[in-house]
């Protein structure tokens, strides 16, 4: 009922709050009400914030009555706020184990795969260290980030050095992708490992260099309504949007591969 | 007429007040509800909480200790050296207060990175740079916690008796001597208070420390940042840290409470 009267207290106008960085929240609010309505909070993983921005204002002009609230973060740490109880109406994860810890907990059912991401080397514009392949991260002198080991990057990163035989020393283990990310855009390190979404998504402000596809390592993005969603049509709705071909449309665009 | 303070207060400051109490401890009440009792020793003695301990313990000491040797001139300067600007450099060194450290640390990324402002040419003629290095984490531990000093000392030098180094500089002290035998015992209790909020608020440090020095085991990963990343995987083991850092601030507040400020003010 709560969520409804925001609805229409938010009604006067569209409003877009682009947010930056990790954690960060982006509103779409609600002009109209045909079918569907309420507002939808969605949980989604830090590397899927361009492309579900999109794919929020779209499903809004398909749905006037929803306005669709994000909250990107690392996908662990939006796992645990969920089985915590946060009021949550959808969870998209970058890797299956996060979402694994949502369902055991009971807050999700039957997951369903949406996209699929592959790492890739980013470095700052002028590429300061001379990186051009995943080999040159283990040279001595190279400052090198990446993503914690307990953040779905971090544990693909791990992945990839292993199946490379390659022993980096990163300078650092940041939260998630987006910190990796900033920390390579300020020129704070020499290299970093981001996902291809993410080198596609700074533009210019990174350099990247794509990792040989047998070299590689991928992971998928899982995607549920919760079970504890007060508005479960709405919810699934939204999922059905993501897996529709024009939401697929959109995470192409933004680098992801079709699942 | 009776002492105000005998009366029987009214419900309606009663009910709330007891509500806002409530609100504080019932958070503490979960942490210690839900701590691991049964293998918190072993959950500690873990290398990894050792090394985040540790290098907590080193940096805020080195934070605390830079923090006086620029911090208390400073507090004298801004107390007692009537210059141009002083309001704004009083405000200055206030702002880290009441700033997201998250954004203290990208200001310090930006001034001090290898990019940064005065980092790039340490960055050229040395070859240092500071991010993701034990220095870094020290740098944005004193940005956030020295203001704890600075504020404290100052107003203690403000509210202090001048008549004494009136006084003593009357009886062919020099300024020095006065200084060390006369202003430095006089604020004594403060000079330790300040230092042992700057101390326990340099423990604390997230924001800053994550976002300019980053997240290294042993390097750089201090107990805080130790208990976000547990956090989400290893509940039990963030928790145990979360008691550690608990314990040492409830340390502080009494030792600050009964020792220095001469026990008991409040009661």
């Amino acid at each position: 009922m709560h969520r409804l009267l925001l609805t229409s207290a938010m009604a006067a106008g569209a409003v877009l709050l682009a947010g930056c960085g990790t954690g960060s929240t982006t509103t779409v609010a609600a002009s109209a009400s045909t079918g569907l309505s309420g507002t939808l909070e969605v949980f989604a993983a830090a590397s899927l914030k361009e492309s579900f921005t999109r794919l929020g204002n779209e499903f809004h002009a398909a749905h006037p009555g929803v306005s669709v609230v994000f909250s990107f973060g690392p996908s662990n740490g939006l796992a645990l706020q969920i089985t915590q109880g946060a009021p949550a109406d959808v969870f998209a994860a970058a890797s299956p184990d996060t979402m694994q810890t949502v369902v055991q907990a009971g807050d999700a059912s039957a997951p369903r795969t949406f996209a699929t991401n592959v790492l890739e080397v980013a470095t700052p514009p002028d590429d300061p260290a001379g990186v051009t392949s995943t080999t040159d991260l283990a040279k001595p002198g190279v400052k090198v980030a990446v993503c914690q080991a307990r953040v779905p990057c971090g544990a693909a990163t791990a992945q990839l050095f292993a199946k490379n035989g390659l022993t980096v020393h990163p300078v650092t283990y940041e939260v998630d992708v987006k910190a990796v990310l900033t920390k390579i855009q300020l020129g704070e390190v020499d290299a970093g490992l981001v996902y291809q979404t993410d080198v596609h998504a700074a533009g210019s402000k990174v350099h990247g260099i794509p990792i040989p596809a047998g070299d590689n390592v991928s992971t998928t993005y899982p995607i549920a309504a919760l079970t504890t969603s007060p508005d479960k049509a709405a919810a699934e709705a939204f999922v059905a949007y993501v897996l529709s071909p024009a939401g697929t449309a959109a995470l192409t665009d933004s680098g992801f591969t079709a699942p | 007429m009776r002492p105000r303070g005998e009366r029987r207060p009214p419900w309606l400051l009663v009910v709330p007040g007891a509500i806002g109490a409530l609100f504080l401890a019932l958070p503490l009440a979960g942490l210690l509800s839900a701590a691991p009792w049964g293998h918190l020793g072993e959950l500690l003695a873990r290398p990894a909480s050792l090394a985040a301990l540790r290098l907590s313990l080193v940096t805020a000491t080195a934070a605390t200790a830079f923090s006086f040797v620029v911090g208390v001139p400073l507090a004298w300067l801004l107390a007692r050296a009537p210059f141009r600007g002083r309001g704004l450099v009083r405000a200055l060194v206030t702002l880290p207060l009441v700033l997201p450290p998250v954004v203290g640390g990208v200001a310090l990324l930006l001034a001090f990175g290898r990019r940064g402002l005065v980092g790039q040419y340490l960055f050229e003629w040395t070859g240092l740079s500071l991010p993701f290095t034990t220095a870094g984490v020290i740098v944005a531990e004193t940005f956030v916690a020295m203001p704890f000093l600075v504020v404290t000392v100052e107003g203690a030098l403000r509210s202090m008796d001048r008549r004494l180094e009136d006084a003593a500089a009357t009886l062919g002290a020099s300024r020095l001597l006065v200084l060390r035998r006369v202003t430095l015992p006089a604020i004594a209790p403060s000079l330790v208070a300040g230092a042992v909020l700057t101390w326990a608020r340099a423990l604390g440090e997230f924001g800053a420390t994550i976002t300019f020095a980053g997240n290294f085991p042993g390097r750089t990963q201090t107990m805080p940042l130790a208990v976000y990343v547990a956090l989400e995987t290893d509940l039990d083991g963030a928790i145990a840290l979360s008691l550690v850092l608990l314990v040492v601030s409830v340390t502080v507040l009494v030792l600050l409470r009964d020792r220095w400020l001469g026990g008991g003010a409040t009661a």
